[in-house]
């Protein structure tokens, strides 16, 4: 091949190829203002990570979360009812397999992480010769073989898989609280649960509820009837000028106290109520500023379709405005799930509740940084495992792309 | 706009307060005491709620107050602490122990011959009267102060003092602190809402002392500041100094000041209105007294079942019908000695010298030993 093509003559672009030490010397040595920094800054990390394995390997104590491990998953809930919390988990394993196999067909980095999570945990109760180490892998085991069945029968699995979704609250609402004086699924009072399975109840309870009421609310407020648009904003504005303290106080304290003799709301009950009344009206306010986001042409497009209200709603207007406020609505999901260590105060055992009545006990006084390490960190686990899902979520909706 | 708001909501409010006030009962009047004092509520699912329970009369006491609910439910309420070392804290298995943890089974075993009869309900400094007035609770066994105003205004009725402490200062010993005038200008560790927080400002102001003090809502974090150099001096009941300081990482570099802040008498509380109930918590205390003294153990309890004694043999129920007056079986007290102990076996076990804490007696000493421990007689 002789010919020549025109481009010999014009300019290559600019070469962007970076070397770690170009980056280097561009970004972190560019000046000797830079270089000051970037030696102290590093210096400082270093020292820090330094201290901290130290710490972590040599100093820390690490017999006050293994011996307290039970106490700080299950708190108080018998231990011949753990199979039902083993059960839910497994049942939970089979559904997110499922619905792995029905709509992403794939495995990707986000399913194989999922998928190391609990063999690490496996091996770390192994180490520390727990029987059930074991049962983490059989979770494994379930999500696999759920997302094999679930790519193989996409059609014929779809429907009862969803139903088992939609049910599974419900379903851990039965089993963890059992009825029945005794036998199968005999009852456990819900001063007995506790630790991280009261967090996560307490949180997963008030996210799932808070979020329709508040969409309820959001709508009320744009509502033409005065009475309505009056009551939800009277309704939100009470709540916001509230902090979620002193409404768990009014629910512990002041409600007894009002209510007829013979008549009493369970302590856990009231926490949850009073969260979701909380969570509801901020979420009322975050989907408001969803749907003015929407352009007033999608309404009147609706509107020329012929779509009634409510499908203007439902199918137009409601899927574009919660798309937008994702990002804040999990924002909020994660701060109502770290707002569930108040409850510590008001004497319920959640993980920080827990984690106050151990250090308590006179074999694991002084160890507070451990057992706070260890509650941070599983604390932050759950907040970043929902950042990250919603950050999936996004790009799969393609938020702010279209 | 606001204004209609504020109209509605006051509109709304005073509604809600009629419904609540008037759907409650059907007695005139049901002022604040009167919601104290009704029995309380049995807890959530535990069915079988006496439906004529609630008559509403604090008189009407004989079989429808405190002792009644409870063997209905089967359960005691028992308020408690569950972060204080020594005194109630989570053990691995979930059960609850401590010092005052065993005065709740020991009330346990007085009404129901079973030492696991009580619901724990742990709750925080600020929220255990509320919980006691309301009826949450049964009894508040959890390091409270008995104090004039808590006796009256707050609606509670104290027993016996099982604990007696009192407010120390812990200062480190190369600060050069000797006495409490030394802390002029020092800022001062110490856990709020408690009498500790009242006394110490009481204290300095009457010595014309100025300081600072810096506020945590929990021992640990107390304990913690002041450790970590945040304040000069920190203060809680002496017995509280002692416990944390045998677990510093260094001892012997703090030191507990000579002078005594405060007296703090610690022992369970009831509600006003129900003397039964009451009579029965003070008995219970009485008993742990008594049985000490006697030289009745878990041990040697049923051999002292023979004893000669009258006061022994009234104590276990072989003589006499001292359980029946205070509506009890008579076995009530050889339960409480045979299933959590006599006063120093519970104090041995929580706080004597085989736990870390090592208190020494001193005032919570029988008074044949020169303590303030001192039972009235069971005849």
């Amino acid at each position: 091949m002789t010919t020549l093509t025109p481009t010999k003559d014009v300019l290559p672009p600019p070469t962007e190829r970076s070397t770690v030490l170009g980056w280097m010397k561009k970004n972190l040595f560019g000046s000797i203002g830079d270089s000051i920094l970037t030696i102290l800054g590093g210096a400082f990390l270093v020292w820090m990570i330094y201290t901290l394995i130290v710490w972590i390997t040599t100093k820390a104590e690490w017999a006050v979360v293994t011996d307290n491990l039970q106490l700080f998953m299950k708190g108080q809930y018998p231990a011949d009812a753990d199979w039902r919390l083993w059960f839910l988990l497994f049942l939970l394993a089979v559904i997110v397999g499922l619905m792995w196999g029905i709509a992403i067909k794939r495995p990707t980095g986000a399913g194989w992480t999922l998928l190391i999570v609990p063999i690490v945990l496996a091996a770390w109760l192994f180490t520390l010769e727990r029987s059930s180490w074991w049962r983490l892998l059989v979770i494994d085991v379930l999500a696999i073989i759920g997302y094999l069945l679930g790519k193989r029968y996409p059609s014929k699995l779809s429907r009862i898989t969803y139903l088992l979704a939609l049910l599974y609250m419900p379903i851990v609402i039965l089993i963890v609280r059992g009825f029945g004086e005794d036998g199968f699924l005999f009852y456990v009072p819900t001063n007995l649960w506790g630790g991280l399975l009261l967090s996560l109840l307490l949180a997963i309870f008030a996210i799932v509820f808070s979020f329709p009421i508040g969409v309820l609310l959001a709508l009320g407020r744009q509502s033409k009837l005065p009475a309505v648009k009056g009551l939800s904003v009277l309704y939100i504005e009470l709540i916001r000028g509230v902090p979620l303290i002193t409404l768990l106080f009014m629910g512990q304290l002041m409600l007894p106290l009002f209510l007829p003799a013979g008549i009493t709301i369970d302590r856990v009950l009231r926490a949850i109520v009073a969260m979701i009344m909380f969570a509801a009206a901020y979420m009322a306010e975050n989907v408001r500023g969803g749907l003015q986001s929407i352009p007033k042409g999608q309404y009147e497009a609706a509107d020329a379709i012929g779509l009634s209200g409510w499908q203007k709603m439902v199918f137009i207007i409601l899927p574009q405005a919660l798309r937008a406020v994702i990002p804040v609505l999990v924002g909020q999901f994660i701060g109502l799930f770290k707002d569930t260590t108040l409850v510590a105060l008001l004497g319920l055992l959640d993980l920080l509740g827990i984690a106050r009545g151990v250090l308590a006990n006179p074999n694991y006084i002084g160890r507070q940084l451990e057992v706070f390490t260890f509650i941070g960190l599983i604390y932050w686990v759950f907040s970043y495992g929902m950042s990250y899902g919603s950050q999936r979520l996004e790009a799969v909706l393609g938020v702010g792309e279209r | 706009m606001s204004r209609k708001v504020l109209i509605v909501l006051l509109v709304l409010v005073i509604a809600a307060l009629a419904v609540a006030a008037c759907g409650g009962k059907q007695t005139p009047a049901p002022t604040e005491e009167a919601a104290a004092t009704q029995p309380p509520a049995a807890t959530e699912q535990t069915a079988a709620q006496p439906t004529e329970k609630p008559a509403e009369q604090p008189a009407a006491q004989e079989g429808e107050g405190t002792l009644a609910t409870v063997k209905a439910r089967g359960k005691i309420i028992c308020g408690v602490n569950q972060a204080v070392p020594g005194f109630g804290f989570l053990q691995p298995d979930g059960s609850f122990a401590g010092f005052d943890i065993d005065f709740c089974k020991a009330l346990s075993a007085a009404v129901f011959g079973s030492p696991d009869k009580v619901e724990y309900r742990p709750l925080n400094a600020k929220q255990r009267f509320t919980a006691l007035q309301s009826g949450e609770i049964d009894v508040l066994i959890r390091n409270t102060t008995w104090t004039l105003t808590r006796d009256t205004e707050l609606g509670a009725n104290f027993a016996p003092t099982t604990f007696y402490d009192g407010q120390g200062i812990m200062v480190r010993k190369d600060s050069g602190i000797k006495t409490l005038e030394d802390l002029q200008g020092a800022s001062i560790c110490v856990s709020s809402g408690t009498t500790t927080e009242l006394n110490l400002a009481d204290q300095m102001a009457a010595r014309g002392i100025e300081y600072t003090p810096v506020v945590f809502e929990t021992a640990d974090e107390t304990t913690g500041a002041y450790l970590d150099g945040r304040c000069d001096a920190y203060t809680t009941d002496k017995s509280g100094l002692v416990a944390r300081q045998s677990m510093f990482p260094n001892p012997e570099e703090h030191m507990i000041l000579d002078e005594t802040l405060s007296k703090e008498p610690l022992g369970p509380v009831v509600r006003h209105g129900d003397d039964q109930w009451f009579d029965i918590v003070k008995w219970m205390v009485f008993a742990t007294f008594q049985a000490e003294e006697s030289g009745v153990t878990s041990q040697n309890v049923d051999e002292m079942k023979n004893s000669d004694v009258p006061t022994i043999r009234k104590l276990l129920g072989v003589e006499g019908d001292m359980g029946q007056k205070l509506g009890l079986d008579n076995a009530w007290a050889y339960n409480i000695i045979k299933q959590v102990g006599n006063y120093a076996e519970i104090y041995d076990r929580n706080l004597g010298p085989d736990t870390v804490f090592n208190l020494p007696r001193g005032m919570n000493s029988s008074w044949k030993d020169g303590g303030l421990l001192y039972s009235p007689p069971f005849r």
